[in-house]
């Protein structure tokens, strides 16, 4: 494919990528001496610096050095047993990814489906619309519950309801809002002409949706999928918190925390975990819009 | 061959009303009535509300008239949109930035079912047409203005219909580009002997361009006049011979004749078109 000059590897990008990552590495190391500066500084002083006493606690048991933090991940996970807290949290993780993954599946094709549904008949958008935003003020913490006890209580399609299952109902219920919401807009983003001319070649509706409406939109699901693979994952941690679902990064936050005082540095591992989750995912939704926008003009996320 | 070829566009006594029998009505086209002949070339002419577009939408079955009986090619508008019997160019090219320029005149031909190998061979056949052979594999945002047009008018030919409907296409290129269209269209349009009718704000674009220049005026749209422009075979001199700026006075004159802009109700047609009522 014949690219036009300046567009694609140009020295100019290949230096702003570089300086990209030198300051994400320069974040993190400015982070980990605030930390262990503050706590240095606690120490020095004994925790009141020109007559002011310091906000928060510096000791080991709040703060644990960064050093034993990172050491834990390769001791065992418990006293009595041979799996390292790095494999626990790194097992956890992705018994998290799937079950987020699985949510935001359904989350998009909920989201499209609601989508292509309210651009296609104006009813539907005017019926379904106020209904899809009110979906996500209802509060979080009330919904986990009473998803949690739909296990073992119904069949779908012959299968019994399993716990699992509520985590990712709960991942997808955050995950089909930014979709459904994004997706809309983009399908309707053609500009009049743009059907005029579709209609001028008699095409027919589902011609112009997936030759017009779904490439226009692209743009503007890339920052509706990024939104959704957020709230797909915070949403299964959380929901695996309060549906008590065990294997996952939630529960391992749970218990971690409950041993905070014996184990201070065990807390950190578990969302030093969830960070890297976070940071896998962002670099998967990278991927795709490097890959889906690729024959783009630049720029052109909306 | 003994029957006459039928007429490519007969209007009589069309008329467009939007919002009929409420307090928005607006009376878009009264009465019109109009006759295009196979291989000519036809301009609309006149200021904004005077109906010119709504006329080549109507001509093109995007939307239906009031009232009146309006033939394409023989056969009902309506009919001849099913049937592909036109083209049509907009004054935005409306290129798919996601395809590539070839892919962008290969989409009616995709629409119509067209294979692979026949869809390629066409559209790089096209591509000479409007020469830009070696832009095939660009991508539109990649082209001047001026190209992009060029694009849209061999997506608008690729399936060769007998008409081209073009709305203001040249609208918003520069002087220079604008005047090398027009001779490339009069180019295509003579190779092709494709009928074209075509909307447009300049008196010199519409003199040049076309056998007949239709002037309409607004509040209600009609026809007021329509002037003959038999120059020939035009060229780079035609735009400076005395025969021209006759035709462009008299053009001016027609224009003149109408009761002036100023009132706000004549952008009245556009807003309802950009709202989208009544329409499809």
């Amino acid at each position: 494919m014949g690219r036009a000059d300046g567009v694609g590897g140009s020295p100019g990008l290949a230096r702003q990528r570089a300086r990209r990552w030198l300051l994400a590495v320069a974040a993190v190391a400015i982070l980990c001496g605030m930390w262990e500066g503050y706590k240095a500084l606690g120490e020095a002083t004994d925790g009141t610096v020109l007559g002011w006493d310091l906000p928060a606690r510096y000791d080991d048991l709040s703060m644990p050095h960064l050093t034993d933090v990172v050491a834990r991940f390769s001791e065992p996970t418990n006293r009595g047993t041979t799996e390292s807290v790095g494999v626990s949290v790194l097992k956890g993780a992705w018994y998290t990814l799937q079950l987020a993954g699985l949510g935001l599946a359904v989350g998009i094709a909920v989201g499209l489906g609601l989508a292509v549904l309210m651009q296609r008949f104006r009813v539907a958008e005017r019926g379904l619309l106020p209904y899809v935003i009110l979906s996500q003020t209802v509060p979080f913490a009330a919904l986990a519950p009473l998803v949690a006890g739909w296990s073992g209580r119904f069949d779908v399609l012959g299968y019994e309801w399993e716990q699992w299952m509520s985590v990712s109902f709960i991942a997808s219920y955050l995950a089909f809002f930014p979709i459904a919401v994004g997706a809309l807009k983009g399908l309707q983003s053609p500009t009049a002409a743009t059907i005029e001319l579709m209609d001028s070649y008699a095409a027919p509706a589902r011609a112009t949706l997936f030759k017009v409406r779904f490439p226009s939109a692209v743009p503007y699901l890339v920052p509706a999928l990024r939104l959704a693979f957020a709230s797909a994952i915070v949403g299964s941690i959380v929901a695996e918190i309060s549906v008590g679902r065990r294997g996952g990064l939630g529960r391992l936050i749970l218990e971690y925390s409950q041993q905070a005082s014996s184990d201070p540095p065990k807390v950190y591992t578990a969302m030093l975990g969830a960070a890297l989750l976070g940071l896998v995912v962002a670099g998967v939704v990278n991927l795709v819009e490097l890959w889906v926008l690729r024959n783009r003009p630049l720029g052109d996320v909306r | 061959m003994n029957t006459p070829e039928p007429a490519t566009v007969r209007a009589v006594a069309v008329s467009k009303i939007f919002n009929p029998h409420k307090a928005n009505q607006v009376d878009a086209l009264i009465d019109v009535d109009l006759t295009v002949e196979p291989g000519e070339l036809v301009s609309l002419i006149g200021p904004s509300g005077c109906g010119k577009s709504t006329l080549l939408r109507l001509i093109a079955n995007l939307i239906e008239p009031t009232s009146g009986d309006l033939t394409v090619n023989g056969k009902s508008a309506r009919q001849a949109r099913l049937d592909q019997d036109y083209g049509m160019a907009f004054q935005q090219a409306g290129l798919f930035e996601w395809r590539t320029v070839a892919r962008n005149i290969e989409l009616p031909l995709e629409l119509r079912k067209w294979s692979k190998a026949d869809r390629r061979a066409r559209a790089s056949e096209m591509l000479e047409l409007v020469k830009l052979g070696e832009f095939a594999h660009h991508h539109p945002w990649e082209l001047s203005g001026g190209m992009q047009q060029r694009v849209a008018i061999a997506r608008a030919l690729s399936f060769r219909p007998r008409m081209l409907l073009m709305d203001e296409p040249f609208g918003a290129l520069d002087e220079m580009t604008r005047e090398h269209m027009q001779a490339e269209l009069l180019r295509i349009c003579s190779e092709t002997g494709t009928t074209v009718v075509f909307v447009t704000h300049s008196i010199p674009e519409a003199v040049y361009l076309s056998n007949r220049v239709v002037v309409m005026s607004p509040r209600p749209g009609r026809i007021v006049r329509v002037v003959d422009v038999p120059l020939g075979r035009r060229d780079d001199d035609t735009r400076e011979s005395a025969e021209f700026f006759k035709k462009i006075t008299e053009v001016r004159e027609a224009l003149r004749g109408i009761e002036g802009g100023g009132d706000p109700r004549s952008a009245d047609v556009e807003r309802l078109r950009s709202a989208g009522g009544d329409f499809r």
